[in-house]
């Protein structure tokens, strides 16, 4: 559970996990420095409000140290160090590594070629293996691949490995969770205040919990599996306040289009982005895990959001590893500020054939579709389809497209057939799904996001129109290359399921 | 991997090295690895045309060279000689190698030639000449010269790796996604330069280029102009030894190989 930490110093911001109060209790922007960037990044601002200018007040304590952002002090107390400064190329003791079927063999082959056929990792508690992208597939590399694992997991005694055997029937393996992501998060792999590192770039999406979460090649996962140690230069932070109420009709999907549009896919090259402000504390864990999850794709190296009581809440049941969360400094340097004021912000897509090509959903109206996609670990989650069911149900008729859906894990599978959907007198998912004339919702994995082997559910195999709830739309990420890809919130998707256009979710959430 | 190297201006070097280590192999990797010694903080400044990412990289490797005679890094005679190939900004990882390909293990022999085989296979038809003929399996194009951005996307290694089994041996860009720079440090696979103007706007494919890694300078033979690189830095030495295992393992910081 939650230790509590209270540290001597006024500046530090460590808060008993009791007493937090949330961001309310801060001086938000007074104290915060703004340093200007040498590089040619986007200042605009999207808000009524313009960026807080502000001198560093001097330290009053006394005290040589000087504030540090979270990502700044997760990464000093991992390296042990007491002070870390931006730029700085520390070692970092990694909490958690995890791996996959797409570069899990890789990764163990240079471990064993590089430590010997017969050592044995650092900790056989800290690796967690989660088979997820290439699954349910009668691709015969994809499916060494899994047993390629299951070897090295066999061998080394690994704790956590969410193993797949019977690949006609999801629901026969009791181990097998999916996404790898989201499957880190409901498993308790999460935790304030730790270092985790994946071979996947949307690792970033657990920053969500407070910690420092990044994606790493598998050469760097070889050394991290031998070592438990990896070499990290540490990120300056970028810092984006929402602050308002979420619009009924707008999910965190939009947020981080937003946010991406404004700087840029490689607004964020090497940098962490820290979320807050009084919009990011109402939302759920999920909603922060879309948040974080797409910091790679403006470049971003780590996306993280403070612990709050809402964080604690979702790990009571998870985790019973003790953990210390940690929160930037009122003195902290962040290199630039983004406010946003959310009221004023509308649903958005991202256009062909880049992240950062956002438009205005109501301005894509015209633009016909041939099918929607609901799924991966950016909008497959148990929120993710709850919001879509929200939009048929509001609707009441049925989707003029394919629609597929594929829940991220077999938690969020078994959400999606059991939870009822407020407002809808009991109903499930599946059911308004199924009334609506939606696909019936496929076997958990990361699906046709990234395209993956031909035969793999939804891929785009001919070139299609598809509005998608996933997180990249690069030339042929979802398997053709012709294949035009509109990126969305699951509001914004379903809205477009029902008219065959892509259509501002407004049109039928009131 | 990187063959066309000239390594005699390091062997000597990093014999001296090897030598000012004293690190007595254990059985187990944490304990021979003196990290306080091996201060990256103790390097000698860098030039100040670096960005954050090359200059990140190069302290990376700096930990293995604080002894007095580091090797300057611009010593290096290597030069790259051969035909071009011109991509746009950013150009994702699902374009360097689509994922329908990442079935391939990059340290399986087999599957690493295979996996070059498909290097840049998912640019879409607008180039109209490929990066590898239909019929082939390696490249003609040794460098690849990029926009912004490159190699942005997917952490899979397979992208690097794909460029250097299909027989690249730099990539020339305006800039870089960091994970891509990281992965073509790491595994060695690709130089991972960077040009100070868009190189990738006065250089057609099929050109006829040299790089003289030491003078940080591309050459376009058939426009007849050259073009300053921003220095590989530290960088050079891990590429060059075969990627971070090869390195630290020749420059005494881990323990030679165990059988």
């Amino acid at each position: 559970m939650a230790s509590s930490l209270v540290s001597p110093s006024p500046t530090s911001s460590f808060i008993s996990n009791k007493k937090y109060l949330g961001f309310s209790a801060f001086p938000s922007t007074s104290q915060i420095a703004i340093h200007k960037c040498k590089k040619r990044v986007s200042k605009k601002i999207v808000s009524v409000m313009a960026p807080q200018q502000s001198e560093r007040k001097p330290a009053t304590t006394g005290s040589v140290k000087t504030g540090m952002t979270m990502t700044e002090k997760i990464l000093a107390r991992a390296s042990e160090k007491p002070q870390l400064s931006p730029g700085d190329n520390v070692w970092v003791n990694v909490d958690i590594l995890m791996t996959h079927d797409v570069c899990g063999p890789g990764s163990i082959g240079i471990f064993k070629k590089e430590f010997g056929e017969n050592e044995k990792v650092w900790d056989r508690e800290k690796i967690v293996i989660i088979p997820d992208h290439y699954i349910f597939t009668s691709d015969e590399r994809a499916n060494r691949n899994v047993d390629i694992l299951r070897d090295f997991c066999t061998e080394q005694n690994i704790k956590y490995f969410y193993d797949i055997k019977d690949l006609s029937n999801f629901k026969a393996n009791p181990d097998y969770k999916g996404v790898c992501h989201v499957a880190l998060a409901q498993e308790g792999h999460c935790r304030p205040g730790e270092v985790l590192l994946g071979t996947d770039s949307h690792t970033c999406t657990t920053g969500a919990f407070g910690q420092f979460a990044t994606g790493i090649g598998n050469t760097d996962a070889g050394f991290v599996l031998g070592t438990g140690k990896l070499l990290l230069k540490v990120p300056t932070t970028l810092r984006f306040v929402m602050d308002g109420e979420m619009p009924h009709y707008l999910l965190a999907k939009d947020l981080i289009l937003q946010i991406i549009g404004e700087i840029s896919v490689a607004g964020a090259t090497y940098k962490s982005m820290e979320f807050v402000g009084t919009t990011v504390e109402s939302l759920n864990m999920e909603e922060r895990m879309t948040l974080c999850n797409m910091v790679v794709e403006a470049g971003g190296k780590n996306g993280v959001v403070p612990a709050d009581s809402t964080t604690f809440k979702y790990l009571e049941d998870k985790t019973s590893l003790p953990y210390e969360p940690v929160y930037s400094d009122a003195q902290a340097s962040f290199l630039s500020e983004y406010r946003f004021d959310i009221s004023k912000l509308e649903p958005l897509v991202a256009k062909p054939h880049s992240p950062d090509n956002r438009a205005l959903a109501r301005e894509c109206k015209d633009v016909k579709i041939d099918r929607v996609y609901i799924g991966s670990c950016t909008g497959g989650k148990t929120e993710d389809f709850l919001a879509a069911a929200k939009v048929f149900l509001a609707s009441g008729k049925k989707v003029k497209v394919p629609t597929f859906l594929v829940p991220a894990t077999q938690k969020v599978w078994m959400d999606v057939y059991t939870l009822p959907v407020p407002g809808s007198g009991g109903k499930t998912c599946a059911q308004i799904f199924e009334e609506a004339g939606c696909d019936t919702p496929a076997s958990p994995s990361c699906g046709a996001c990234l395209g993956g082997p031909k035969d793999t559910y939804a891929r785009m195999n001919e070139p299609k129109v598809c509005v998608s709830t996933t997180n990249r739309n690069f030339p042929g990420r979802m398997g053709h290359k012709e294949g035009q890809i509109y990126l969305a919130s699951p509001y914004t998707a379903a809205a477009s399921a029902l008219t065959g256009y892509v259509t501002d979710p407004r049109e039928f959430l009131q | 991997m990187c063959d066309s190297l000239s390594h005699a201006s390091y062997s000597a070097t990093f014999s001296s090295l090897a030598s000012k280590t004293s690190v007595s192999p254990p059985p187990l990797f944490p304990p021979s690895f003196k990290v306080p010694t091996f201060s990256p903080l103790t390097v000698k400044p860098l030039s100040s045309t670096f960005t954050p990412h090359a200059a990140r990289v190069t302290t990376i490797t700096t930990y293995a060279a604080t002894s007095p005679s580091s090797v300057p890094s611009d010593a290096s005679t290597t030069t790259f000689h051969g035909l071009c190939y011109v991509v746009g900004d950013n150009i994702d990882t699902d374009q360097i190698i689509p994922a329908e390909y990442l079935t391939l293990v990059p340290s399986n022999p087999a599957e690493y030639e295979k996996l070059g085989s498909y290097a840049l296979i998912g640019l879409p038809s607008s180039y109209a000449t490929r990066f590898i003929e239909p019929n082939e399996i390696k490249t003609k194009y040794s460098i690849v010269i990029g926009g912004a951005n490159f190699g942005c996307g997917s952490s899979r290694e397979h992208a690097p790796v794909a460029l250097g089994a299909a027989g690249a041996k730099a990539v020339v860009a305006e800039s870089y996604a960091r994970i891509f720079f990281r992965n073509s440090v790491a595994t060695g696979e690709v130089y991972p330069l960077e040009s100070e103007v868009r190189i990738c706007e006065e250089c057609r494919t099929g050109d006829m280029v040299t790089i003289e890694l030491g003078e940080s300078r591309l050459i376009n033979h058939n426009t007849g102009k050259e073009y300053k690189l921003k220095p590989i830095g530290d960088a050079g030495p891990v590429i060059e030894a075969g990627g971070i295992f090869a390195y630290a393992r020749k420059t005494g910081m881990i323990p030679p190989q165990s059988k």
